[in-house]
């Protein structure tokens, strides 16, 4: 019986979505306007809040990324239910 | 070379037990308009477009992926916990006597996916109008499949999905115009 | 300014064996009149964004279903 996420989770989760999210559209928006100096600005803005966010919930809840995109605990996480489709 | 990120790109919720809608949803897993046949299309053309507009095709290919997992956890969690009666009730007895739970590449009315579904005539034009249209076509499915169920939480996923196809609409047309310029005259911003 | 949902009204013969639907709608979303999207427009906060399914609201295609 795996142990139940706490509410931090999701709400970390839901924040890291919403800031990937705009990473995601601004991403998309720049590969047609990457002349927009205003936008890649804001996209490096995002993408800063990204890492920041990305290390907090890491902190908590285990590795987001493989193949040495984040670090691991011990013993090895990465391969530890739940993932996304079980949540 | 393309790195996993072990979170769904959109929070999927499903409110109630009914087996049924996976049938449906199927149809943009393994369909013809479906994010699998999106994300293998503009994952293929972006090889023999020109340099300027890779990066869209680039871009949506990868996104197109995020969205097939959002459909597949849909279905997985819709039928997790189904069991034979309900399956049968359900409408799913066909595919369950092959796969059991098993997702599956087809669509709604079992065909199999296909390499027919895309295409790639090495055209940028052609193709770029080929993507428009698929993206025009998935935002319909997501109408119909939105129509079909009265489920809150689907019905909110299912509107995420579609409002990306419009956006995603718009970056190939985008690309059209960008492919339509002239090299001195600078229309887009 | 334009519309994101237009109606016709389709030809309904007297030997129509079911009750005729005497309009129907179609989706005329937003990127048909804005087909290069302009910089600068107004942006939504990322977690309105992210439940809408875009950062632009001048991108936004509301669908509530057939025949809303």
């Amino acid at each position: 019986m795996h142990k139940q996420l706490p509410e931090e989770y999701y709400k970390l989760l839901h924040d890291l979505q919403a800031v990937d999210f705009v990473l995601v559209e601004l991403n998309l928006y720049l590969d047609t306007h990457p002349d927009d100096k205003n936008a890649v600005e804001q996209y490096n803005h995002y993408a800063h809040k990204k890492q920041l966010l990305k290390r907090d919930f890491e902190q908590q809840f285990g590795p987001l990324q493989g193949f040495g995109n984040s670090y691991s605990r011990y013993p090895f996480d990465w391969k530890e239910a739940p993932w996304p489709w079980q949540v | 070379m393309w790195i996993y990120e072990k979170k769904l790109q959109y929070p999927v919720r499903v409110s109630k037990c009914d087996p049924h809608l996976a049938k449906l949803l199927i149809e943009q897993y393994g369909g013809a308009d479906g994010e699998l046949a999106a994300a293998l299309r503009y994952l293929n053309q972006r090889y023999t477009v020109p340099d300027k507009v890779i990066g869209v095709l680039n871009d949506i290919g990868t996104e197109e992926f995020a969205h097939l997992e959002m459909i597949a956890t849909m279905v997985y969690k819709l039928t997790k916990d189904a069991t034979p009666e309900q399956i049968e009730a359900a409408g799913l007895a066909p595919h369950y006597a092959d796969h059991d739970k098993a997702l599956f590449y087809h669509n709604a009315a079992g065909v199999p996916f296909t390499a027919t579904y895309i295409q790639a005539k090495g055209d940028p034009i052609a193709d770029l109008y080929e993507d428009i249209a698929a993206e025009e076509k998935a935002r319909a499915t997501y109408q119909w499949l939105i129509d079909l169920t009265d489920d809150p939480d689907i019905k909110d996923s299912l509107k995420f999905l579609r409002e990306r196809e419009v956006v995603h609409s718009l970056r190939f047309r985008e690309c059209v115009e960008i492919l339509k310029e002239e090299q001195d005259s600078k229309k887009i911003f | 300014m334009f519309t994101q949902k237009k109606v016709y009204a389709p030809y309904v013969s007297p030997f129509d064996p079911c009750r005729p639907m005497t309009v129907k709608t179609y989706e005329t979303p937003p990127q048909l009149y804005l087909p290069v999207q302009p910089p600068n427009l107004p942006q939504w906060d990322p977690y309105k964004a992210l439940q809408m399914g875009t950062l632009w609201p001048a991108y936004y295609s509301p669908y509530e279903g057939r025949g809303k």
